[in-house]
């Protein structure tokens, strides 16, 4: 079964990080609306661009110029009004357009019935991702079914970072003790690269994540097998892979091969809301116990007793 | 814990340690700008000496209290740091430039901190200097007045500024910089996250600056308000006034949330207080929301005196009065009003509602408003002028060519929408670029070029000044239209290395342009060498080398140390401009009085000295020192409030002896016709040019 779901996901296109080739509604809609808003604003900027060089050029000062010159001439109220009517005009079309957007796009409302839930833990530097509905569990990579909602539940479990799927949808901070959303829809099936935005220390420019779309039914086979896996997530396998290094380095701690695709069988369903409840608790969480310190010992001292 | 007396500091801090341990590439260039440090304080020692300038330096300039002195070592401080700020940007490029799947010169921490002095420098010790030196040069000028309203205060806030700036160079040589950006955003920058002393420089030097900038803001409004000439009403300032007016209310109230949330930062890091940690109740997002309610608007404090400089400019060299003078009154009121309801658009992807995101998008597109209708005030100044293409208005040219693309991108990210999609990545990057080197920079070379005349008595070269500003747009242009398109390919900011070997062609492309903005540097640097080289060409005694408007151009070039002979008694806008069409501009027989000024004073310098020892002990944990030196800032301030002050007096003799032979020249004419206004007849002195109206 592996080996299916391995070569389903070889053949998927990659498709580049980038809003302007959009893998879903969310994406799209937001190269829409931006390519909305350009157009728009040029209605101001045009006239900038062509009446400045004109006007330096009719009215550049050389003997015998036969251009008025009126060097007292300081107002026309008729002027003024378009001065300030037409970017006020433009402003409220396009604020307008910016509430239509925005109340369209809300990152934290679901795009249908019944949202596939995924939840994602940032680290220093990779992102882990638990599937509570499959019982399944990956490191820096997100596999979901293509044409069914998708609800990212996000925290961090370091500093603050920002998690995107540029050709999925935008990007929303993540941090320690506390949840955001981000939803988002594939219609189409393809591979395309995930990353943080946000600057975390010296792994930040690695911490890159892959976006598999699949068919309903490959992903179901896909889920099914990593459900299956002898590997296993629990809050102690966490603990220790949570310390600062690449994915790569995590799934090595694990004992993931290559082929098995970075998903393994979720040992505890509670693990997700562990991490977020952890820093609300009354007792202070020290380096040693906050896994993107230099000192953090890997939960060895009780550190994740709860 | 720390060493009694020395703190954190250890060996392995002192300069070139770093590199003898670890003689790699990225170490190499570390140790390269120690050298360059090194080397530029051992020049400017040896100068010193050998021309025996360590008097004069400390009498004329150092214990100088006159608002253009003042003003003119700003403007050092900020040319200086710039210096260090472009190189940093030009090495970043470079970098970035080859850092395809991690083949970078430099290491992932360099690189943090070389964004983050960068950062760091060119607002708080780069734009910030280089615009307040150009008002505190120019304002008492505009308002007929003879100093600021507070000299010795603005005495002290060049000091602290500049302490500020030391405390960064410092970090250069001993020790490292922070790698959290020039926001500091915790918890990364937390003693958990970021243990080093670096992120310890970024407070001191911002909070020590800070409070200089905070008394120079109440120094200018008071001087606006108070110490306006006889006659000139709110309304018949120059623009120039007003928009600094607009700044530095803004100021005031934007120092406030940054000086308590780096305090606050500072709590954490040192006594393990829990504001801003992710445990016990901390809360990380009130920094963002505090750090941007001054981030903002201080965007605004340093573009609005731009804006005045260009409104001075497109007015003077139209030869024509401002159109619109009280719609850009009302526009820059607006802007300083709005710049403080749009913090939030910093952070639209943390999390909140939609409709808080809405109110502040709406906010953030409602500022393109006021801002459009400056510039089409400008065009219609223009329009019915007589326009000559000095350098300012190359510089305009160029603002009006760029920075329209910086609004346009500006109203792009206003959308929360596209914002989730370009926040973080380099489309951001190139968008604040955007609007701070054609909005700021442009305007600030272009009002150095308009007023460096009155300042030192002869024109900056007018053929390599153009050549300088061309150099600036493209250079610009091609460091960063280029970093929009990586951007919205989706290469975030402050990556040390990419995967995608798209992005390569256009970051070569880039790091050519940030060649093309060194040569501009270089070119800046030698248009002022070959003006120093050829001033008695380029002398410009008589002070009105543009046939300009305002009062400034009506004293002597440079002006003597108490501005005015006679307070100016003004009519309306434009006096000198009215003054000249009246041909009244130089009266022949003014009478003569004693001028009291106040006298010289070391404590700027002092406290100076003493904030940046404070500053440097507090962030190496050198708790004796610091606090010897708190006590000695604190008896510094005592000993100013008690003191008696003394004040020196310019009899009117020596006022006569100064003034009489200028004027003679003045009175003499005939001034140069427009025509001539770049060549060497130009000796300051202005013929009437175009008066009938059609």
């Amino acid at each position: 079964m592996w080996v299916e779901a391995a070569a389903f996901v070889a053949t998927l296109p990659t498709v580049p990080e980038s809003m302007f080739d959009p893998m879903g509604p969310v994406a799209a809609e937001q190269k829409a609306h931006m390519i909305r808003v350009v157009l728009l604003t040029m209605i101001a900027i045009v006239p900038v661009l062509i009446g400045v060089p004109l006007l330096a050029w009719r009215y550049r000062r050389r003997p015998g110029s036969k251009a008025k010159y009126t060097p007292n001439w300081g107002f026309n109220g008729w002027l003024e009004l378009t001065m300030w009517g037409v970017p006020i005009a433009i402003i409220v079309v396009l604020a307008g357009a910016l509430v239509y957007s925005t109340k369209l796009l809300d990152p934290a409302r679901p795009i249908g019935p019944e949202p596939m839930q995924v939840q994602a833990i940032g680290l220093n530097w990779k992102w882990v991702f638990i599937y509570p509905e499959q019982g399944v569990a990956t490191i820096d990579r997100l596999v979901i079914p293509v044409g069914r909602p998708v609800e990212l539940v996000m925290t961090s479990d370091t500093v603050m970072l920002s998690p995107m799927a540029a050709a999925l949808s935008g990007q929303i901070y993540v941090m320690p003790g506390m949840v955001t959303r981000q939803n988002l829809q594939a219609d189409r099936a393809g591979s395309t690269t995930g990353r943080n935005m946000m600057y975390n220390g010296d792994g930040f420019a690695d911490q890159a994540f892959t976006v598999d779309a699949v068919p309903a039914q490959a992903f179901k086979t896909w889920a099914s097998a990593a459900s299956g896996s002898t590997v296993v997530l629990g809050a102690a396998d966490y603990a220790r892979i949570a310390a600062p290094g690449t994915g790569e380095q995590a799934l090595k701690t694990l004992g993931l091969s290559d082929g098995a695709g970075g998903a393994m069988r979720l040992g505890d369903p509670a693990l997700f809301q562990q991490v977020v409840r952890r820093y609300h608790g009354a007792t202070p969480i020290t380096a040693e116990m906050q896994p993107g310190t230099d000192r953090y010992d890997g939960g060895h001292e009780g550190g994740r007793a709860q | 814990m720390t060493h009694p007396i020395f703190g954190a500091l250890t060996l392995s801090d002192l300069p070139f340690a770093a590199f003898i341990a670890d003689p790699s590439v990225t170490e190499g260039v570390a140790a390269g700008a120690q050298v360059i440090v090194f080397l530029a304080i051992f020049a400017i020692l040896a100068v010193l000496t050998r021309y025996r300038l360590w008097g004069p330096m400390y009498r004329d300039w150092l214990c100088s209290v006159d608002h253009k002195k003042v003003g003119i070592m700003y403007m050092v401080v900020g040319v200086v740091m710039m210096a260090r700020g472009v190189i940093e940007g030009a090495v970043m490029r470079a970098n970035q430039m080859t850092a395809l799947d991690g083949g970078g010169m430099l290491s992932p921490d360099h690189v943090g901190q070389l964004f983050s002095t960068h950062g760091t420098i060119m607002i708080f010790f780069v734009a910030v200097p280089l615009v307040f030196g150009l008002i505190n040069y120019v304002l008492p000028l505009q308002l007929g007045a003879r100093d600021m309203a507070f000299p010795v205060m603005n005495q002290i806030s060049l000091g602290l500024t500049a302490a500020g700036a030391v405390l960064i160079m410092i970090s250069l040589v001993v020790g490292e910089f922070g790698t959290g950006g020039w926001t500091a955003y915790p918890p990364y920058t937390s003693r958990l996250f970021s243990p080093g002393t670096g992120t310890d420089y970024w407070i001191w030097s911002v909070l020590i600056a800070g409070v200089g900038s905070t008394l120079s803001a109440f120094n200018f409004a008071v001087t606006i308000y108070k110490k306006r000439a006889p006659g000139m009403k709110m309304m018949a300032m120059p623009i120039f006034c007003w928009t600094v007016l607009c700044s530095s209310i803004t100021l005031i109230f934007a120092m406030p949330p940054i000086t308590v949330s780096t305090i606050m930062l500072a709590a954490d890091r040192y006594l393990g207080f829990h504001f801003f940690t992710n445990d016990l109740g901390g809360e990380v997002m009130n920094y963002a929301n505090l750090f941007w309610m001054f981030g903002h608007p201080e965007v605004y404090i340093l573009i609005l005196p731009c804006y005045g400089i260009f409104a001075e400019v497109v007015s003077n060299f139209s030869a024509k009065r401002l159109y619109g003078y009280v719609s850009l009154v009302i526009a820059t009121m607006a802007i300083a009003v709005l710049s403080f309801s749009v913090w939030l658009h910093h952070f639209f992807t943390m999390g909140q509602g939609v409709n808080v995101n809405i109110a502040f998008g709406v906010a953030t597109m409602a500022i393109a408003i006021p801002t459009g209708v400056k510039l089409y005030d400008w065009m219609g100044t223009m329009f019915r002028g007589r326009v000559r293409l000095s350098t300012p208005m190359v510089y305009l040219f160029g603002f009006y060519l760029l920075f329209v693309f910086g609004g346009l991108t500006g109203v792009i990210l206003a959308n929360p929408t596209i914002d989730y999609q370009v926040h973080n990545s380099m489309f951001l990057v190139a968008h604040f670029h955007n609007v701070l080197i054609p909005g700021v920079l442009f305007g600030v070379l272009a009002g150095l070029h308009y007023w460096f005349p009155k300042a030192f008595g002869f024109r900056l070269a007018e053929r390599p000044g153009r050549i300088t500003a061309v150099l600036w747009v493209i250079g610009f242009s091609l460091t960063f239209v280029p970093l929009y398109w990586v951007g919205l390919m989706g290469l975030p900011r402050r990556a040390a290395s990419f995967a995608n070997p798209d992005y390569v062609p256009w970051l070569i492309w880039s790091a050519v342009g940030a060649a093309v903005i060194l040569a501009a540097v270089g070119s800046l640097l030698w248009t002022i060498w070959t003006s120093v080289v050829h001033r008695k060409d380029l002398a410009t005694p008589i002070g009105d080398p543009w046939d300009g408007r305002t009062l400034e151009w009506s004293v002597s070039a440079p002006p003597p140390a108490y501005n005015f002979v006679t307070i100016p008694t003004v009519a309306g806008r434009d006096p000198f401009a009215a003054a000249k069409a009246a041909g009244v501009a130089y009266a022949p027989n003014p009478v003569y009085a004693d001028i009291t000024a106040p006298a010289p004073t070391v404590v700027g310098f002092i406290i100076c000295v003493i904030s940046g020892v404070f500053g440097f002990a507090m962030v190496w944990q050198v708790w004796w020192l610091a606090a010897l030196c708190a006590l000695g800032i604190v008896g510094s301030v005592m000993w100013l409030g008690w003191r008696k002050p003394r004040t020196v007096v310019t009899t009117a003799e020596q006022v006569k002896q100064i003034d009489a032979p200028w004027r003679q020249a003045a009175l003499a004419g005939p001034g140069v016709d427009r025509g001539l206004e770049f060549t060497s007849a130009n000796r300051g002195l202005a013929a009437p040019d175009m008066v009938q109206d059609a």
